[in-house]
């Protein structure tokens, strides 16, 4: 009996596998790719060795003044000597602990949310969206249990920044939430009230709405009575970002097919739980994207404070580059801002990609 | 029915913007004193006038203001909390009672005090628009600038300056404007433009930002009048009074060689009449004010004369360098006067 041996496979042809093999397929495909191939390659070239340059080798990494610095390349010890008020604004330094402390507890809090295991996961987070703010405030702003009081005009920096971005986040998505659902209402008057909200805080850019919240509503409130401009601008960031999320929101409740609606109903559930347990589950899963969307537009909006005088990370450093001991240094601090401005917003997209990965049961089409 | 209630509302904008501007005599004082500091509107960043060092003390010439004051009422120049605004806040925050002093870098102009219900005090520091040119040019009069290009650092009237400054002199000039200041540094340093024009005050900050700055020089002429000083509400005259006595105190300190090293001596064994009555070792001037006896021994003690001020935050002693021009006392061919205590 002739038995049929097969021959051994043959290697794949060497200019389709390894690096060569890459190159081919992505880079120099067929020529218009291979001229933008190299093109591309120009640009970088053109940029990046300068900016290594400027930014590593012949940077000033020690010292303690200007004059430690020379003229070629960039001076970070500017950003090393100012380092606390970018972090803290003018948060008295001996108390700064207190800045920590709420930001090890947010940790330190948030981090049973994220064991999959964990029991009464909703609960949990509730109380803790409940309790941690009003611990925060305490801590950060101080005038009981014999801590200190630090004004909010006394925060800055990153600490600001981020105060802004998250009590923002965490004002607007509920408020966005509830906002959609009552835009769906068939009750009229709740559905022309969220319509009317929504359209009115869309319509106006947010540094109008800062700049309305600064200059003008001081003037209506009665003599002596000041309104704090942190808490101004905060209820200001919030009703804008709302109307945002709202109309996100909106957009996730539209997809989800009637069939849904009209199961739950049959099941005998009520409003409430109609929307709780089986529309809005799905509805936030599907708008993942755009939410997060919101929230790094927010995060980069926040800098629009500087228009009103709040110090948040930007502005702490345009005014650190005022002194007359550090006049010139614009170019390093606005580098500097721009590299931890980006380090949130793509630490935020990437964790809305885990999320979305691990909130992927199926719908896929 | 609209109509009227449109209009309804626009009277009561009106009635809440007009009782906001004006304060009642004596509030701000005794406000000031019953809460413990001088609330303080300041820049929210501005070389040699406002600014924060490292450990976020805030300095500068209309910083020394704030401290003044303070010294004048408490006897302590630490007693002041700041308030950095925005150019286009200021005058709010100022009017709705926010700050009790706006010590901002602020023009004084017709406009300004007469229809925003506020009261300029006087005149810390008059600026004026100038020119920065490279020493290469060769220039030492703006006369000799026909045919330059020049960088404008935007602002609200310095454009408008330079264009009525050149059509008088019959010279031309080719503008290119810039929106930052460091942009515009940037390039004249690349030596895009031959000169760079400004505030005087900020053409010396801009100068330090250059690569070398002896290089670059700043022309004699000033082409505008911008006298800066420090701003209260309209309608409390002893507040007002409290402020601007404040800043002649000050002047009148530097005028009798009064400084914050020989004040204490000087106040125990002066023979100087008018210093004796400056420092309170005669008369009740201080009472008048309804200020301590010693509220100017304060001030110059604890933030110093005029001319100590001047040096420590924009003058000789300072990164910035500027001369003292027409911030000089009227004695040495300046402006700054200050009438007598007596």
């Amino acid at each position: 009996m002739q038995t049929h041996t097969f021959k051994p496979d043959l290697p794949p042809p060497r200019m389709s596998v390894g690096a060569v093999g890459w190159l081919k397929a992505n880079l120099f495909s067929n020529w218009f790719n291979s001229l933008l191939t190299l093109f591309a390659l120009y640009l970088i070239w053109l940029v990046v060795p300068p900016l290594l340059q400027w930014a590593i080798i012949d940077a000033n990494w020690v010292g303690s003044t200007r004059a430690d610095c020379t003229q070629e390349g960039a001076c970070w010890v500017f950003i090393q000597q100012r380092f606390g008020q970018f972090m803290y604004g003018f948060y008295p330094s001996e108390l700064r602990w207190r800045v920590d402390a709420t930001l090890w507890l947010a940790i330190v809090g948030a981090a049973p949310l994220f064991v999959p295991q964990m029991p009464r996961k909703a609960f949990y987070g509730l109380g803790f969206l409940v309790i941690y703010p009003v611990i925060a405030w305490c801590l950060l702003h101080g005038g009981v249990f014999g801590l200190s009081v630090v004004s909010t005009s006394q925060w800055g920096g990153l600490m600001l920044t981020l105060v802004i971005a998250s009590v923002g986040i965490t004002g607007a998505l509920p408020l966005g939430i509830l906002l959609a659902l009552g835009r769906r209402s068939n009750l009229p008057a709740i559905k022309v009230i969220c319509v009317t909200f929504i359209e009115f805080w869309r319509g106006v850019p947010l540094i109008t709405v800062l700049f309305m919240s600064s200059v003008m509503l001081p003037l209506f409130l009665p003599e002596g009575m000041h309104f704090d401009k942190l808490m101004r601008a905060l209820i200001g960031v919030i009703l804008f970002q709302s109307a945002y999320i709202a109309e996100v929101v909106r957009g996730g409740l539209q997809a989800i097919p009637k069939g849904q609606y009209e199961a739950a109903a049959a099941m005998g559930l009520g409003y409430w739980r109609m929307m709780g347990l089986v529309i809005l589950p799905q509805a936030l899963k599907l708008v993942i994207p755009g939410i997060v969307n919101v929230f790094i537009a927010l995060f980069k909006d926040t800098s629009l404070v500087i228009i009103i005088g709040l110090f948040d990370l930007l502005n702490s450093i345009k005014q650190a580059t005022t002194d007359p001991a550090w006049l010139g240094m614009a170019t390093e601090g606005y580098a500097f801002a721009a590299l931890v401005f980006w380090i949130f917003c793509f630490g935020m997209s990437r964790y809305s990609l885990h999320l979305e990965r691990k909130l992927d049961t199926g719908h896929k089409r | 029915m609209k109509m009227v209630k449109s209009t309804l509302a626009v009277l009561t904008t009106a009635a809440v913007l007009g009782v906001s501007g004006f304060a009642q005599a004596g509030a701000t004082l005794d406000a000031v004193q019953k809460k413990g500091f001088v609330q303080c509107g300041i820049s929210d960043g501005l070389p040699g006038f406002s600014y924060a060092d490292e450990k976020g003390n805030y300095l500068g010439l209309d910083v020394d203001v704030c401290r003044a004051v303070a010294a004048a009422v408490f006897g302590d120049a630490t007693k002041v909390k700041y308030s950095p605004l925005t150019a286009k806040e200021r005058f709010t925050a100022l009017q709705s009672g926010e700050v009790d002093i706006l010590s901002r870098n602020t023009t004084w102009t017709s406009s300004r005090d007469a229809a925003l219900g506020l009261n300029f005090t006087g005149t810390n520091y008059y600026d004026g628009q100038g020119f920065l040119v490279n020493k290469k040019l060769g220039v030492s009069s703006a006369k000799e600038l026909d045919g330059a290009t020049v960088c404008i650092q935007a602002g609200t009237t310095t454009e408008l300056n330079l264009s009525d400054y050149f059509r008088a002199n019959g010279m031309k000039y080719t503008p290119i404007t810039y929106d930052t200041s460091d942009e515009s540094a940037k390039s004249v340093e690349a030596g895009r433009c031959d000169v760079l024009t400004s505030d005087q005050s900020q053409l010396y900050a801009q100068r330090i930002k250059l690569a070398n700055p002896d290089d670059y020089v700043v022309l004699p002429e000033v082409i505008s009048k911008e006298p800066l000083g420090p701003v209260v509400r309209q309608g409390d005259e002893e507040w007002f009074d409290i402020v601007r006595w404040t800043l002649f105190a000050m002047v009148n300190a530097e005028e009798l060689g009064v400084t914050s090293a020989n004040v204490e001596a000087t106040a125990k064994d002066t023979k100087n009449p008018d210093v004796a009555r400056l420092l309170g070792t005669e008369g009740e001037f201080g009472k008048d004010l309804k200020l301590p006896k010693d509220w100017a021994v304060q001030i110059v003690k604890q933030v110093g004369n005029y001319g100590e001020t001047f040096d420590r935050n924009v003058g000789a002693g300072s990164e910035l360098k500027i001369e003292r021009g027409l911030n000089a006392l009227w004695n040495k061919g300046g402006l700054q006067y200050a009438p007598p205590v007596r």
